[in-house]
């Protein structure tokens, strides 16, 4: 210290110091080790027992996983197989996966469609590219998106292709109204003046339309019926139409829910809090059942689109209590900044609210939306067959009667694959939208 | 408060004042619930005028100004800006707030948008300009305020007074005839408020029409053409700055004066 001058009060720094080297038990394994595992004795006693554990659990479950029953065709030949092994714990059955995994997808689809949901699926992929990937994919795909709801609806139920031409035609008088309507209209009235007439063109006009189309220009395939369909075919179609609808609709809601417009306002609360107060499991019941009796006599309004429609309803409403928390989290300055320089009501949602109210929810919506997919194994109660509905299905089987831990196992391992892979979505997602502190 | 910008030579030969009326205010009157927070203003702001609005806090200023591109409603009395009356036609309010531009005392920046996508996305939507076009504007207004630089940061990557610059470029790119201020360099710290005064003054040496509501008593001195003090809602006294600060006339003014400029 002497060179400083520590001792006298003025002080002049003479020499700098150079950068150096952290110290090497920072840094590396050991080091990594070091911070992460043994910082303290609570922790490395924390460390080793977690450690026993996991590698007691791994000894007691790899030998029963491990087990060479692929081939197996019913639960007594995977029995004389493990017993021939003479293994203490036992061992999987998975001959009934590899009998039923086509099964546990598809449901009862017809094998030889079987192409139709693949096809679905991968365009799903594109569909979605331009959703979340926007930096990677050329931006023009987005009109690819915009159709696909309806191809993927054709593909999959099949019949004429005059169905979604004219189901399209409703959202078009939808954007039409909105162009039109907004000049001379609070935003929020011209909206819901849109969606009357859609809807009136929807359930009064536009079936006689396609059938009078279709009877001129018949093209189409081959149309399936929704009972058919099941296993994680149904699930994802339930799921990721909720999924896909719930975030456009929680967000009006949410925006509905802070209008000025008192009676918009009270009818989004309403709403909101009337589906969040009932559980899932009895709006599914009122479209499996009541609904039926509401609807005139002889009007055949498909199950799978009803049980959408519920599943929508219920994830919108959570959808808009966490946009809702969204746009909570944002300074006042914002709305000003927008209409300071002229921004029109959805314009400054659009382009300057939504864009940060959404990035602060992405969190809670993906946990909503995760939270939707896992729901939709709710419909086997109302007997449909999706994967758990199956499972029941599949050991009514006398050849399978009695299998339990394989099904679930493998059908919990689709989901856990899903549901993870949209959680480190989300964590992508924040990452590549922060934009430094604020 | 500080003397600033005092080693900027001022160029008072382009401020001149014409004779069209730019903002005209007329027996307005404003309530928050029962509270009169501005009561019977009478204002007639020519093209080309710098004013600057001060007076104690809580005492109006903001809502004024505010009032002016209607981010607060006035309940009585009329508001004229470049001819046309601000009414609940929407049509006119956005008319109106793209002809006017506005600085915040925080900004107001959009934070998820680069420098530069901040000072075209209101051209682009509002103005209909092409992208390209829009861009060209935005580089040109930003080297002006002396950040081309940072254009494609993130407002957050930016400090206070490069923000409050580009908040002024920002609107600039709108091409306004008339810019309102509303304490934009409250929220700095003092190292970074005379970049932002500088700007101002090029701003005002250029002709623009300014209101500023401000507490840099420096600035009202050597760029403002006119001041307003104002306390409880009303104009209590208007004049030149020299006047205004030499021979202060009300015991408001006076009092407010000695507390701001006497330490
Ligand atoms: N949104 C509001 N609701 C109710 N009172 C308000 C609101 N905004 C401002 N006020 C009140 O109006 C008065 C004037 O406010 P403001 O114009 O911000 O004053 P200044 O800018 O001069 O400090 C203050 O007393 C303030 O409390
Ligand atoms: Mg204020």
């Amino acid at each position: 210290m002497s060179d400083t001058h520590a001792e006298t009060v003025s002080y002049v720094r003479e020499t700098m110091l150079p950068q150096q080297e952290p110290p090497a038990s920072t840094v590396g394994p050991v080091g990594w080790a070091k911070t992460n595992l043994f910082s303290g004795w609570f922790n490395t006693v924390l460390s080793v027992l977690s450690g026993i554990f996991i590698l007691w659990l791994a000894y007691r479950l790899l030998p029963w996983i491990i087990s060479p029953t692929w081939q197996a065709t019913s639960l007594n030949e995977c029995r004389e197989i493990i017993g021939a092994l003479n293994k203490p714990h036992g061992g999987a059955c998975w001959g009934v996966i590899s009998e039923r995994w086509k099964q546990l997808m598809f449901g009862f689809y017809p094998p030889e469609h079987y192409w139709r949901p693949v096809l679905s699926l991968i365009l799903l992929l594109v569909a979605l590219g331009p959703l979340l990937f926007r930096h990677l994919v050329p931006a023009k795909v987005i009109y690819f998106s915009m159709l696909y709801p309806f191809i993927a609806a054709w593909l999959l139920w099949g019949g004429t292709i005059w169905n979604p031409i004219v189901a399209i035609l409703g959202f078009v008088i939808i954007a039409l109204s909105l162009k039109f309507l907004t000049s001379v209209l609070n935003p929020a009235l011209a909206l819901i003046i849109g969606v009357l007439l859609a809807v009136i063109w929807w359930v009064a006009l536009a079936g006689p339309v396609a059938g009078g189309l279709s009877a001129v220009l018949p093209i189409g395939i081959e149309a399936i019926a929704s009972r058919q369909f099941g296993g994680f075919m149904l699930s994802i179609t339930i799921g990721v139409t909720a999924i896909l609808c719930s975030l456009p609709i929680g967000i009006l809601l949410a925006l509905g829910r802070q209008s000025d417009l008192l009676l918009v306002k009270a009818m989004c609360v309403g709403f909101i809090e009337f589906i969040r107060g009932v559980p899932l499991i009895t709006l599914l019941f009122v479209a499996s059942v009541l609904l039926n009796i509401f609807l005139p006599p002889g009007t055949n309004f498909d199950i799978i689109l009803r049980v959408i429609i519920m599943v929508t309803l219920f994830a919108s409403a959570y959808m808009a209590e966490v946009v809702r928390g969204g746009l909570a989290a944002l300074p006042k300055g914002q709305y000003e900044g927008a209409d300071s320089l002229g921004l029109d009501y959805w314009q400054s949602q659009r382009l300057i609210i939504m864009p940060q109210a959404l990035k602060i929810s992405i969190p809670g919506i993906v946990s909503t939306f995760i939270g939707v997919f896992k729901d939709t194994t709710l419909v086997s109660i109302i007997s449909m067959f999706d994967p758990i509905g199956l499972s029941n299905a599949i050991r009514a089987d006398t050849a399978w009667n009695g299998v339990y831990w394989e099904l679930f196992i493998f059908i919990g391992l689709v989901f856990f694959i899903f549901c993870f892979s949209m959680s480190r979505y989300s964590m992508y997602l924040e990452r590549r939208l922060q934009t430094g502190h604020r | 408060m500080s003397e600033l910008a005092m080693d900027t030579q001022i160029d008072r030969s382009a401020m001149k004042v014409s004779d069209e009326v730019a903002i005209e205010i007329r027996n307005m009157n404003k309530w928050y619930g029962q509270f009169h927070v501005l009561r019977d203003i009478n204002l007639t702001v020519n093209r080309g005028e710098r004013i600057v609005i001060a007076g104690p806090s809580g005492s109006g200023k903001s809502t004024l100004i505010r009032c002016i591109n209607r981010l607060e409603e006035h309940q009585a009395g009329q508001i004229i800006v470049d001819g046309t009356e601000l009414t609940s036609d929407l049509k006119n309010i956005d008319k109106i707030r793209s002809e006017v531009g506005m600085c915040f005392q925080h900004f107001n920046l959009f934070p998820h948008l680069t420098i530069l996508e901040n000072c075209t996305l209101a051209p682009i939507w509002v103005r209909k300009v092409p992208k390209k076009e829009a861009e060209e504007t935005a580089m040109h207004f930003l080297e002006k305020v002396k950040i081309p630089d940072q254009a494609l940061k993130y407002p957050g990557q930016l400090s206070g007074g490069q923000q409050q610059r580009v908040a002024i470029a920002r609107s600039l790119c709108m091409k306004p005839r008339i810019m309102l201020f509303d304490e934009p360099t409250s929220a700095l710290d003092p190292e970074m408020i005379k970049e932002v005064l500088d700007t101002m003054i090029e701003l005002a040496q250029e002709g623009m029409t300014m209101l500023c509501v401000t507490h840099e008593m420096g600035f009202a001195r050597q760029v403002a053409n006119r001041v307003i003090f104002m306390d409880q809602g009303q104009i209590v006294e208007q004049n030149e700055p020299e006047e205004f600060f030499n021979n202060p006339r009300s015991e408001r003014t006076k009092l407010f004066l000695s507390q701001i400029l006497g330490h």
